[in-house]
């Protein structure tokens, strides 16, 4: 039998803003001092209160825009009550049913739509940390993470495989580090990743009654396997007539399998309800528009502008693209090309070989630096007359059955012909007076 | 020095700037006089006594070198145990915290401060202030100065017991549902509810977010006007409070009550309310007509539904509110748990008096999955529903008059056995939290066995300048808050 996987993601992705999400305390967490950056706000401290961060609300609906969302005209914060204690306030501030964006779309390269549910903002609960102290099993809690702006994106269950949602998740990856909002880092944690998934049967048209969270996973190669790994468990168990259950599992990367954590019976009531410290938010048209007017150029246009502008071919923009800072680096070496010599112009083109191939460190070379490299490699050993005809009359003679062949019209061996002569010269060699002076000899 | 009793705000302030005696023997007075008296009415957790006379010392350091006083320098005033301040015990009466230490300041205990006012203890309330009699106060029962037997009402009967006791000159408080007003009048003295947003709540523990609202219990309405103007305002660490700017209130204290239209809710003199209650507020609403007041009848027909619409917005918010008393960072935490859920459990189990656990345990119900809509959000229209009939009143008339409670101070113990008969007690003072406006209760008369009796006055949002003008008039007129209990 065939079923039909049936796909969906939650990704959650931690802002970069200065400040966390409610009070003014440094947002970086990743490697610092435990509980070096908190304060009473974050440490749900009686009597403490939120006060929203307006950058992390902005760059939101800037996400959402580009997610080709709907910006909710009013939007509001809710409160999810639980227990747990990385979570000081016993509730995580959240948004329930009023996310700042839903109902957007983005298309994969085979054409096939994936509709986006919601994009909201949240606040991520502090780290605990397990370790044995003085022989005793002990669990501290570092409250550095605590309040700091969480982005959640939540899809509709529209992917099919594995290969469709690595495609979406690297795509909305480079895309906000294109927005510049966070660094979606998987092993630093500023990107988190929980795909669902349960089976069709065939000719079943509505979704399953079921669906199979997976949880800790770390890697968008992770994520394929655990997506290929649920797919083939559930298919088996559906094979022998067996029902599945709604439940949440982890990924094992010692084990590469997934293991049951949670059913449904115990999932929380988590008592959403407004979060009356926060007033309600709106978003006119104009205050939307000014968002929108923030946005960046993005991966797809940049890519149809360097093809359209500098006639480059669909595998050299790809390559560009692949990050800003890459396609940033090209622009600025387009710039100084052509400058640092008039003459010694190289073509777009050339310059994204260049940078392509030679797998420039564009963190350490300047693109000034890089042309420079390039001019210097186009600039040719020229010998003498004399030098030019001792060289070849000396590689024709220690490859004199090479030449033999050639004047049999094998004329595929003077290739390897200019191969020798470039070896005595090196690798500045001019091939093209090589090659006349070979044709010279030999014909 | 002489006698507290006989001092007010304005004549302490001009004392201690014409050197009649030193902020230090002000406040050795008070801290003397909380010595002696406090132990009758145990109206104070924790007295502040060595920060209260190094502040004291810095004031008179400023007089002696001439500068000019602020406008609270060298008062000593007592705040609800519910405001966090630095470096002194915070209780919020309740055992959870029985040894918390705040790191921090309440944004209303740092203006205060900042205009030189002398903190000099936190006074008792009921815990996290749950209820209407300060008997829910997990550590001490606080008595009536005008009658130990009684309640001083609730939540705040500490500060209001304090005020009428002349343990500092005002106390700073919170009004959840009538927690300023109800022990004001039972006290004899002058609460001030403000409007929602009208001063930070930042470092005050809360109880219902939506409802909470920063007050004061005052001696007169002069000294309320004072100290709004001095703790109202945006507060960039609430973002619930109003940017509207901050009038001069003192200017609203000349203007009489002439011309105002008062409006008398009939749905707040029906049945049940006690005779002598009764009759002082048909003295002061005579009062006030002989004030140039205009008196008139209105309707607010939702008053009766306000009391549910009340506690389920309130209690579904302290069910999360009071989530972060779990043992893990600061507060009780039981020693003997073993596991996570054991150390929440019992930690909680312990830490919690009865009532909060009862309004813990009904919130997260109101709040589940498939009550919310039945409980929360029926609350939330109800709730709009009183705001509209607010609206409606205000479009004709100025302000409401009403009664504060409709019986004097009970007896301690009388109605604790009975939570519903505690929740019914706030049935006229609940009713304006829901919809956010102002109130300011004033005392208008004794009983028979002199105990005090008090009105308060409902005026639309940010209305406090037409409270305090109305307020100061009938003050002027009458000497019902200058009474002051024997407590020798």
């Amino acid at each position: 039998m065939e079923f039909k996987p049936v796909i969906g993601l939650e990704i959650h992705i931690e802002l970069k803003t200065n400040s966390k999400m409610f009070c003014g305390c440094s947002a970086r967490h990743f490697g610092e001092e435990p509980n070096t950056h908190c304060c009473p706000v974050c440490l749900g401290l009686p009597g403490a209160l939120p006060f929203p961060n307006k950058k992390a609300i902005e760059w939101t609906i800037r996400l959402g825009l580009v997610l080709n969302c709907q910006v909710s005209e009013e939007s509001k914060f809710d409160r999810k009550n639980y227990f747990y204690p990385d979570l000081p306030k016993g509730y995580q501030i959240s948004q329930y049913d009023q996310p700042f964006c839903r109902e957007g779309k983005v298309t994969l390269k085979d054409g096939r739509e994936i509709r986006l549910r919601r994009v909201h903002l949240e606040e991520d609960t502090g780290k605990l940390v397990h370790l044995r102290i003085d022989g005793q099993d002990a669990s501290l809690v570092d409250f550095n993470r605590s309040g700091v702006p969480l982005v959640e994106v939540v899809t509709e269950p529209d992917f099919q495989n594995s290969e469709e949602v690595d495609e979406f998740l690297k795509s909305l990856q480079r895309t906000v580090r294109y927005l510049d909002v966070s660094d979606a880092d998987m092993e630093k944690g500023s990107m988190r990743l929980e795909p669902n998934i349960s089976l069709q049967l065939p000719g079943q048209n509505e979704l399953p009654d079921y669906k199979v969270e997976v949880k800790n996973i770390n890697s968008f190669r992770f994520v394929r396997k655990a997506i290929e790994y649920e797919i083939a468990r559930q298919t088996g168990v559906l094979q022998k007539g067996e029902k599945l259950i709604q439940e949440t599992r982890g990924w094992s990367e010692s084990e590469n399998k997934t293991f049951s954590q949670r059913e449904k019976e115990e999932a929380h009531d988590y008592r959403y309800f407004p979060e009356p410290d926060i007033p309600p938010l709106s978003f006119g048209p104009e205050e939307v528009e000014e968002i929108r007017q923030q946005i960046p150029e993005l991966p797809e246009a940049k890519r149809q502008r360097f093809q359209r502008e500098f006639k480059l071919s669909p595998y050299q923009t790809d390559r560009l693209i692949e990050t800003k800072e890459l396609a940033d680096y090209y622009e600025a070496a387009l710039g100084v090309n052509g400058q640092i010599d008039g003459k010694k112009y190289s073509s777009p083109s050339e310059v994204a070989n260049w940078l392509i191939n030679r797998k420039i460190d564009i963190k350490t070379i300047s693109p000034e630096r890089m042309i420079k490299d390039l001019i210097a490699s186009k600039e040719v050993t020229r010998l003498g007359e004399g030098e030019m005809s001792r060289i070849v009359n000396e590689v024709l003679a220690e490859n004199a059955q090479a030449a033999e062949d050639y004047k049999k019209g094998k004329t595929a061996v003077l290739g390897f012909l200019i191969g020798q002569v470039v070896k005595k010269i090196g690798p500045q060699a001019d091939r093209q007076e090589i090659t006349r002076k070979l044709q010279e000899k030999l014909g | 020095m002489k006698d507290l009793s006989d001092l007010t705000l304005k004549k302490a302030r001009a004392g201690l700037e014409n050197k009649d005696f030193s902020a230090k023997e002000l406040v050795s007075a008070t801290l003397e006089r909380i010595q002696k008296l406090d132990p009758k009415i145990s109206a104070f957790l924790t007295v502040c006594a060595e920060s209260a006379l190094k502040q004291a010392a810095a004031a008179d350091e400023m007089i002696a070198r001439g500068k000019k006083l602020q406008a609270l320098g060298g008062i000593p005033f007592s705040a609800k145990d519910v405001f966090s301040t630095r470096g002194i015990k915070t209780t919020a009466a309740s055992k959870i915290l029985e040894n918390y230490i705040p790191v921090y300041d309440a944004t209303a205990i740092k203006r205060l401060g900042a205009a030189g006012g002398i903190l000099i203890g936190k006074t008792n309330h009921d815990a996290f202030g749950f209820g209407s009699s300060t008997e829910n106060s997990d550590f001490q029962v606080t008595h009536n100065p005008w009658n130990r037997d009684k309640v001083p009402g609730g939540s705040s009967g500490g500060s209001a017991a304090a005020v009428a006791s002349s343990l500092g000159f005002f106390s700073l408080a919170e009004d959840t549902g009538g927690s300023i007003r109800q022990p004001a009048c039972f006290c004899g003295v002058t609460g001030l509810k403000v409007t929602y947003g009208r001063v930070s709540r930042y470092g005050v523990i809360a109880y219902g977010s939506s409802l909470d609202t920063i007050g004061l219990i005052t001696q007169s309405v002069e000294d309320a006007a004072l100290l709004l103007g001095i703790i109202a305002g945006q507060d960039p660490l609430d973002a619930t409070t109003l940017p509207d700017p901050v009038p001069d209130y003192s200017q609203s204290l000349k203007q009489g009550a002439s011309e105002l239209k008062i409006g008398l809710p009939q749905e707040y003199f029906i049945t049940g309310i006690d005779p002598e209650v009764k009759q002082s507020l048909d003295e002061a609403v005579k009062k006030f007509e002989e004030l140039g007041a205009k008196i008139e009848s209105v309707s607010l027909p939702h008053t009766p539904d306000a009391i549910p619409a009340y506690y389920l917005s309130g209690i579904s918010e302290v069910s999360a509110n009071l989530a972060r008393y779990d043992g893990i960072r600061f507060g009780h935490s039981s020693s003997e748990a073993r596991k996570l859920e054991d150390l929440y459990l019992e930690s909680r189990a312990q830490g919690f008096g009865p009532e909060v656990k009862r309004r813990i345990m009904l919130g997260t119900y109101a709040l589940s999955a498939g009550y919310y809509d039945a409980f929360y959000k029926k609350a939330q229209q109800v709730r709009h529903l009183i705001k509209q009939d607010f609206d409606r009143a205000f479009q004709k008339i100025d302000l409401l008059l009403a009664p504060v409670s409709p019986f004097p101070p009970f007896g301690i113990g009388e109605k604790a056995e009975d939570p519903l008969q505690m929740w019914l007690a706030d049935i006229f003072t609940v009713t304006i939290n829901p919809a956010g406006v102002p109130g300011l209760a004033l005392p208008c008369g004794f009983t028979k066995n002199n105990l005090p009796i008090g009105l308060q006055l409902i005026g639309p949002q940010l209305s406090e300048p037409t409270l305090f003008r109305a307020g100061q008039a009938f003050q002027v007129a009458t000497d019902w808050h200058q009474k002051k209990p024997n407590l020798e």
